[in-house]
């Protein structure tokens, strides 16, 4: 059993008014903007499930853009994200899908585009007491937390390349505490996903990136 | 050193000779590599921001965003200033400022989840009501508050602290019992007649289904936030005068669970009961999700 420490308990420190639907969705929001290939120029966000139904009392729609903008859960500035997105001339636009049944309760879809045309499409879903996680990139499934330090690599699913990612690991006697591959279709896109006790070093990417196969390389620290 | 329910908590508290506070520091230390100094400056800043909410509505109401509550501290504020609180000081401060958590809450402020958001007035609200009334210092309540996370620890590891699992009973429930055992240590009881309080107050709330009118935590939270409050009170009383609760807390918690569990699906956050399936509350639900 994961330990339950006395800020589980009493925490998080968080903007409300609810854990899943507010202090979530800016979480969900925040581990996006870590991912996007660039600074976000716009953004499109899909909300889903109870998301779609109770957004405005919960302010599920100011949470996720200020998580986008980069505020943590417990940011005072979270109530007037949409006039600091404007201010700051960020493109964001909701979108309210409530005819998708065949998702989790709380699921958001973000559509970032960065300043250079780059897209990135991140699906997360908010589990209850602030804990989320992300379960889609693009079009593949996936399913990481956030909570360790992350390496997502996306490669071709070709041989070799999960071996080339675990030796650039050891090399920098990195720990892997969870470490799973996802991939579209055989031979197609693929992620390794790699999730470390400690905090990655920041270059651990470049030695990645030598393989041929390797296409993207993303760290997401906590 | 670690524990995984109240008998082996109250073991520990004998066997140290020391409060339950005291154990959950040394458990939070051990368990969570840290030291003493970085968890109580984490809880220093948790107990300024559950200082900050539960006063500052006070002076300066709020609307919460589904604009089914807000207010509700100034009015009882100025209601017990006139000197016609029936409550009596404490009570009346406990109920006050439960009910501005609340109103911070549901206005998108800052506020400490405790155990939940939507149960985050209960403890701050008793705490605050008994450090003006008895003039204690802050590095009192927030020893007081490591007591409270030993409760709300052993709830999240044993049964549940989610409405949408167990109702409200895990929420308020929950967030009272861990407001009883910290009053109870606050105001000099024994590690026991902690667990006792908070095993009354398990009893006294068993059953409280969750039920958010049009799904926000606003209406019937905040009032059962100040009911939450009412019933630790009652409870530490209880437990401070000597008498015994006979279920152990380590029973009762599991009779909660086992009763949250039993909830049918409408009564768990659900929005489908109660409260929020009365005629009232389903016209809110259709103007508020058009």
């Amino acid at each position: 059993m994961a330990f339950i420490s006395v800020f589980d308990v009493l925490g998080p420190n968080m903007i409300g008014p609810s854990s899943s639907h507010t202090a979530g969705a800016c979480s969900i929001a925040l581990l996006a903007r870590k991912m996007a290939p660039g600074p976000i120029a716009a953004v499109d966000f899909t909300l889903y499930g109870s998301f779609a139904r109770t957004y405005r009392g919960h302010g599920t729609d100011r949470a996720l853009l200020g998580g986008i903008m980069g505020f943590a859960t417990d940011d005072r500035r979270i109530p007037d994200s949409f006039r600091i997105a404007e201010e700051q001339g960020l493109d964001f636009h909701f979108h309210i899908n409530r005819e998708e049944e065949d998702v989790y309760p709380n699921t958001a879809d973000i559509r970032m585009t960065t300043v250079d045309g780059k897209v990135l499409t991140v699906r997360g879903e908010s589990l209850g007491g602030g804990k989320v996680r992300i379960t889609r990139i693009d079009q593949v499934e996936v399913d990481f937390s956030g909570e360790y330090s992350t390496l997502i690599v996306i490669h071709s699913d070709k041989p070799g390349v999960v071996a080339h990612i675990t030796s650039c690991l050891s090399e920098r006697n990195v720990n892997i505490a969870f470490m799973k591959l996802f991939r579209e279709a055989k031979g197609q896109t693929a992620y390794s996903i790699v999730e470390s006790d400690g905090q990655l070093p920041k270059d651990i990417s470049d030695g990645i990136r030598a393989n041929p196969y390797v296409r993207d390389v993303m760290l997401v620290q906590p | 050193m670690d524990f995984k329910n109240g008998a082996e908590l109250l073991a520990l508290c004998e066997e140290h000779q020391c409060p339950v506070s005291e154990i959950m520091k040394i458990r939070e230390c051990d368990c969570g590599e840290t030291t003493l100094p970085v968890i109580t400056d984490r809880m220093n800043k948790a107990w300024e921001i559950m200082k900050e909410s539960a006063s500052s509505p006070v002076a300066d109401p709020r609307r919460s965003i589904g604009g089914l509550i807000g207010g509700e501290a100034k009015l009882l504020s100025e209601h017990r200033a006139a000197g016609r609180a029936i409550c009596g000081s404490v009570l009346s401060r406990a109920i006050t400022y439960a009910c501005a958590v609340l109103e911070v809450n549901t206005s998108m402020g800052l506020i400490v989840a405790a155990p939940t958001a939507g149960s985050s007035g209960v403890v701050p609200g008793v705490l605050l009501a008994l450090q003006e009334e008895f003039n204690l210092s802050d590095e009192e309540i927030t020893n007081a508050l490591f007591n409270a996370g030993a409760v709300g620890y052993l709830a999240m590891r044993n049964a549940t602290v989610a409405g949408a699992v167990g109702g409200c009973q895990a929420e308020v429930g929950v967030a009272s019992a861990m407001a009883a055992s910290a009053a109870v240590e606050l105001m000099g009881g024994t590690p026991e007649q902690c667990l006792s309080a908070a095993s009354t107050v398990l009893m006294n709330m068993l059953g409280l289904v969750c039920d958010p009118v049009g799904g926000l935590v606003e209406c019937p939270c905040q009032s059962r936030n100040a009911a939450g409050a009412a019933n630790a009170l009652t409870a530490a009383e209880m437990a401070l005068s000597g008498i015994r609760q006979p279920i152990p807390f380590d029973e009762m918690l599991a009779a909660m669970y086992s009763v949250g569990k039993k909830l049918p699906y409408e009564l768990r956050e659900t929005a489908l009961g109660g409260c929020a399936a009365t005629p009232y509350g389903c016209d809110f639900a259709c103007r508020e999700h058009a």
